[in-house]
């Protein structure tokens, strides 16, 4: 909403310096986006009159302009459109200044000379149109000055005004607000309407749907369409309007100085005089003033001729039908109130947002339609030669009962922490036209809500309206502090954090990436049910994630391209798949994943080392020790299976629970180098696990070790000999490590020799030779006689 | 080629190799002299090609000799590389440990993550639990529980994501951490002082200043006898604990939520100019940081809370934002890039 400060005024007094006006206007939650001040700075622009429009001979998108100024002929260099013989226009020549500090001066413009420039309204300082020429009215004398005729010394404020305030979405509605905060005076003149009896005033109107139409008001009016005078056409352009003729200008300047949305029907093009309100029959169509045919169905509401044809799609754009033209010489004007869910419904199915349809849909006030329409009326006397009847049709069936809210002074008190007497809530709401009369039984009020305040319905309502009008600033400070616990994470919560800093220790940076994939990345994928997405913006990535591995291979993509080709990464984060059964939500799950590549430098302290599958391992097994879990295996799954179906996939199981999976990606993917990723549960039962094992207490007695090496085929793991061997030693085992792993031409193909250190140490004594002899031969036992392997000679 | 050729050019490699170890002047020529001795190029190498010619029962002892060579070579460089990295310190040697390291990093939290951990201490030390939900929502947490029922005009304030299920807008990505607040309320009688982190999300696509996804922190308190006074007084603290400066200044200003009434915007006064202007709060002194206010009653009462008995604030402010303006990042999309050299900074 942009709101001129010179038409503010016209209803309050508001004389002050424009920074604490906005400041005002911020405080009362009407928040000021933009200042305009910058039509102070035009000088010298001066109306002109276009006698000829000729193509400049060396560009296509310009042209030549001869025009008539008070200095007599001269010609521009001009890329507007918009141009016509005969149109005046503002012609800012040589020496004139615009806004930004622009002194305009005789330049060439592809070899044709230009006197200055025609200015658009943005090129003033004022409006958003810098699409074409502003047109002046024909009237002008050439050779005014176009600041003094369009009041271009002023200063708006575009307001972003909230879903809740409409009352806020005109220049009346802020200048109550303005006048409330200062202390000023606030009037809004009644309008004074001369009727003439000869005028015809005859008019029917039918409102078939009273539900979705509470009040109908039309006035007949003869007027003379024409330009509207410089000062509509400035205040118009202003606020951000273009002028169109001056039955139409009419019709938005009260819009805008009163929120009341209304339209002008050439009572000509329509069927008798007179109005049907009426739903649309499914199916039926409009053509609105956009020259848009709309397919309308039953929720629809029109405002129809006698004859049953539609003229204008109420509340929201007017018909094409019935459109106030040139040789329009009589109107039926219309002022409504429509019911705000029915307009929005409306205007968002079809996608069509008017001045008017958010003004509905916001909610106006009822009880001033007629008063508007009256307004209207006055200005169409003053500026259309206007012959208005006496007579006018009101359809108002149930008029608005006044809201009466009860408002306790504790309440108020207790909400904002203040202590404010029963006088101070009565100044507050005093000047914004809520009437409040003392309640002695209850020590509160009860409280009138004026009728361009249908969003004040309840006690807190105005609790609010006391803290906007005291102003927040005299509310104070104070820091409740909880009796009823103590802050703190839950274990979970800090697990999380524990498992993240684990991983950085080790080298792993932590990734954010954008949750979504498209079909391609999906395929590569194991077969997830992926959670679609509907109106996703980013049409290339229709699905939620099913997993972290793409995202985490895409910033590695990233850093590759970037060069930096050692990348250790890791995400935590929430994965989606289908649900199970209809009308459940997607199933979500927390994971936490990794992707790792490329090569360490160590050079030439040592060799460079190069990632590969065991630094996966490791960061998997960082992970586990982190959440306090048990021993983890990494078993090799079939080819086509894993997170990715094309590298080589592992499980990962902790405590014989599958964890996760891991895989390798290579050439057969298109990595050169390879890629290793994996990912890893995360819900609650994981990371509830840390800090939960009992106490063993450390054996203060020395170990005892024995070393075993087997040749064995390589089709048995590694990891299988060092279980068979952990289970089969006894009770008294602590450790099994794999310390060699060889191979030669004596052992022959597919199979090599394995050495494991086997660790025994008991609580409470030295163990005897004796005893880990026993356990060494169950060891060997176990494994010769379960996995095929022979026991070699051992050092 | 015979075995007794091979032992002898093998006898000639380590006496040459031998000496060419031992005059590597520094580690770089001792490198050079690693490829030459041992690389592809290498007589060695070249022998190794020329064993597969031998006579089937010399080929092991051929092979025997070849990793002696690789052997005692290997050691001549180790000790030699041990002799070169050494200096001279008043007359001892030792170690130049300014040669490297073995490589060892640590890498970096996201900062979205640093900025959220910090929040969240320090609500807990305002006494505070941290509250989690789920990132796809129903209707009646995002919006119907919060105050916003169907066609509500603060609905077209939010590009909601929906989920497709086959059915009509039933699931959507949370378009703001607020449901927490709802599951929260559901799940716990009051006292509740809870904040909610967490990734919230909206249709856009992903430039310079837009992204599909960011995150939030949601703050929650019901109790007997909580006031907008605790509020801003909340708010006051915990700016300035955030910026670590007792001197930050908070501003509220009237605005409109459709869960909280009264609602306000809240700004803090600028930590870099301290309040006169500067390119951080665009020359006006305040930093906008979110929205705040009294928990509507409707919404206590959507969850079966007596709002005559219980009262709360909430407020809640975008973690990214915090960050852009903590480190003066201008680009949202940084945070979504994931690139190294952003996340080692932090």
């Amino acid at each position: 909403m942009r709101a001129p400060l010179s038409w503010i005024k016209e209803f309050a007094p508001i004389d002050r310096p424009v920074d604490e006006i906005v400041s005002a206007l911020n405080q009362l939650g009407l928040e000021v986006e933009q200042v305009d001040v910058s039509g102070a700075e035009v000088s010298g622009v001066k109306v002109a009159r276009v006698v000829k429009v000729m193509p400049h001979p060396d560009a296509d998108r310009l042209v030549l302009v001869d025009l008539d100024t008070d200095q007599g002929g001269t010609r521009v260099v001009c890329g507007a459109t918009n141009l016509v013989s005969g149109m005046m226009v503002p012609h800012a020549g040589v020496g004139a200044q615009l806004p930004g500090g622009l002194t305009l001066a005789s330049r060439k413009i592809r070899g044709e000379v230009s006197d200055g420039m025609l200015c658009s309204s943005l090129e003033l300082g004022f409006g958003e149109d810098a699409r074409g020429i502003l047109e002046l009215d024909a009237k002008s004398t050439l050779g005014a000055d176009v600041r003094e005729m369009l009041l271009l010394d002023d200063v708006v404020f575009d307001l972003a005004i909230t879903p809740n305030r409409p009352d806020a979405m005109c220049i009346t509605g802020i200048a109550r607000e303005l006048a409330a905060f200062f202390d000023e005076s606030f009037v809004i003149p009644k309008p004074r309407l001369v009727t003439e009896s000869s005028a015809p005033d005859a008019l029917s109107v039918s409102v078939e749907d009273p539900d979705r139409c509470p009040r109908y008001y039309a006035h007949r009016a003869e007027v003379t369409v024409g330009p509207s005078p410089s000062w509509i056409r400035s205040r118009l352009l202003k606020a951000g309007m273009r002028s169109i003729n001056n039955v139409v200008d009419v019709t938005n300047y009260v819009l805008l100085e009163r929120n009341q949305p209304l339209h002008a029907f050439d009572a000509q093009r329509l069927d008798g005089p007179g109005v049907v309100v009426r739903r649309a029959k499914s199916g039926e169509t409009i053509t609105t003033l956009d020259a848009v045919e709309r397919h309308l169905n039953s929720s629809d509401l029109l405002i129809c001729d006698h004859s049953g044809k539609p003229q204008a799609l109420a509340g929201i754009l007017g018909g094409l039908g019935a459109e106030v033209t040139e040789s329009t010489t009589e109107i039926v004007l219309e002022a409504a109130y429509f019911e705000r869910m029915g307009i929005a419904r409306t205007s968002k199915r079809l996608k069509v947002r008017t001045e008017s349809s958010s003004r509905f849909e916001r909610g106006i006030d009822p009880d001033a339609v007629a008063s508007s329409a009256t307004r209207a009326l006055e200005l169409l006397v003053e500026v259309a030669n206007g012959r208005v009847g006496a007579n006018c049709v009101d359809v108002y069936p149930s008029p608005r009962k006044p809201e009466k809210i009860t408002l306790r002074t504790d309440r108020v008190n207790q909400v904002l922490g203040t202590l404010l007497k029963p006088k101070d809530i009565e100044q507050a709401l005093t000047p914004i036209e809520i009437k409040v009369k003392k309640n002695k039984k209850l020590s509160a009020f009860d409280c009138l809500i004026p009728s361009f305040r249908p969003d004040l319905t309840r006690e807190i309502d105005l609790v609010e309206e006391v803290a906007r009008c005291i102003g927040f600033s005299n509310i104070g400070r104070s820091v409740p502090r909880p009796q009823s616990q103590v802050g703190g994470l839950t274990p979970e919560q800090i697990s999380r954090r524990v498992v993240a800093d684990a991983l950085v220790g080790i080298g792993f940076s932590e990734a954010i990436t954008i949750p979504f994939v498209g079909p391609e990345a999906l395929a590569k994928l194991s077969d997830y049910s992926a959670v679609g997405l509907r109106n996703s913006l980013r049409e290339e990535e229709p699905f939620l994630r099913p997993s972290l591995v793409s995202g985490l291979l895409e910033s590695l993509r990233l850093n590759w391209s970037r060069g930096l080709r050692l990348v250790r990464m890791f995400e935590v984060g929430a994965v989606f798949h289908s649900p199970l059964s209809e009308g459940e939500a997607p199933i979500e799950t927390e994971k936490i994943g990794g992707v790792l590549s490329g090569t360490i430098k160590r050079r030439p302290v040592e060799d460079n080392r190069t990632l590969d599958g065991y630094d996966a391992v490791d960061a998997i097994r960082v992970i586990a020790r982190a959440l306090g879990l048990g021993v983890i295996k990494v078993a090799s799954l079939p080819a086509g299976s894993g997170l990715v179906p094309m590298g080589v996939g592992y499980e990962i199981t902790v405590e014989g629970q599958p964890w996760g999976l891991l895989s390798t990606l290579g050439a057969e993917s298109g990595y050169d180098i390879p890629v290793f990723v994996f990912e890893l549960d995360l819900s609650d039962v994981v990371l509830s696990a840390r800090g939960t094992q009992d106490y063993e207490a450390p054996s203060p007695y020395p170990p005892t070790a024995i070393d075993l090496a087997f040749e064995i085929d390589d089709e048995v793991p590694a990891g299988l000999v060092s279980d068979t061997l952990l289970q089969a030693s006894g009770d008294l085992v602590e450790s099994v490590t794999l310390f060699d792993e060889y191979r030669s031409e004596r052992l022959g193909a597919k199979r090599r020799s394995l050495a494991f250190t086997v660790q025994f140490r008991a609580p409470d004594r030295t163990l005897t030779d004796k005893e880990v002899g026993r356990w060494r031969a169950a060891g060997i036992e176990a494994v010769v006689n379960t996995l095929g392997a022979t026991l070699r000679g051992v050092e | 080629m015979t075995i007794a050729s091979i032992t002898a050019e093998i006898d000639a490699a380590t006496t040459s190799a031998v000496s060419l170890v031992a005059e590597a002047a520094d580690l770089v020529a001792l490198e050079e002299v690693r490829r030459e001795v041992l690389g592809k190029r290498s007589v060695v190498a070249k022998i190794k090609v020329s064993i597969k010619s031998l006579p089937a029962q010399d080929r092991p002892e051929a092979g025997r000799l070849l990793s002696l060579y690789n052997e005692s070579i290997e050691e001549a460089l180790t000790a030699r590389q041990a002799q070169l990295g050494g200096i001279e310190v008043s007359g001892v040697s030792v170690p130049d440990l300014s040669l490297g390291s073995h490589g060892l990093e640590r890498g970096h939290l996201h900062l979205v993550t640093q900025v959220r951990r910090q929040l969240e201490d320090i609500f807990v030390g305002l006494g505070y639990k941290i509250a989690e939900g789920p990132e796809v929502e129903d209707d009646w947490h995002n919006f119907e529980a919060l105050n916003i029922p169907p066609a509500h005009p603060a609905r077209s304030m939010q590009d909601t994501l929906y989920v497709d299920l086959g059915a009509e807008e039933q699931f959507m990505l949370r378009t703001h951490t607020s449901p927490v607040q709802i599951r929260t309320m559901e799940n716990q009688e009051p006292p509740i002082y809870v904040v909610a982190p967490g990734r919230t999300y909206r249709n856009e696509t992903l430039d310079a200043r837009h992204s599909p996804i960011f995150h939030q922190m949601e703050c929650l308190a019901i109790d007997k006898n909580l006031t907008m006074a605790d509020l801003f007084g909340t708010i006051e603290t915990f700016a300035r604990q955030l910026f670590d400066d007792d001197t930050v200044q908070t501003r509220f200003r009237s605005d409109f939520f459709p869960y909280t009434e009264p609602s306000a915007e809240l700004a803090v006064s600028c930590v870099f100019c301290s309040g006169t202007g500067c390119r951080v709060c665009s020359h006006t002194g305040w930093i906008e940081l979110g929205g705040c206010g009294m928990v509507d009653p409707a919404v206590l009462s959507a969850v079966g809370i007596d709002p005559e008995k219980w009262q709360g604030f909430a407020f809640g402010f975008g973690l990214e934002r915090i960050a852009m303006i903590r480190y003066g990042i201008d680009e949202i999309r940084t945070f979504y890039d994931n690139d190294l050299r952003f996340l080692a900074q932090y």
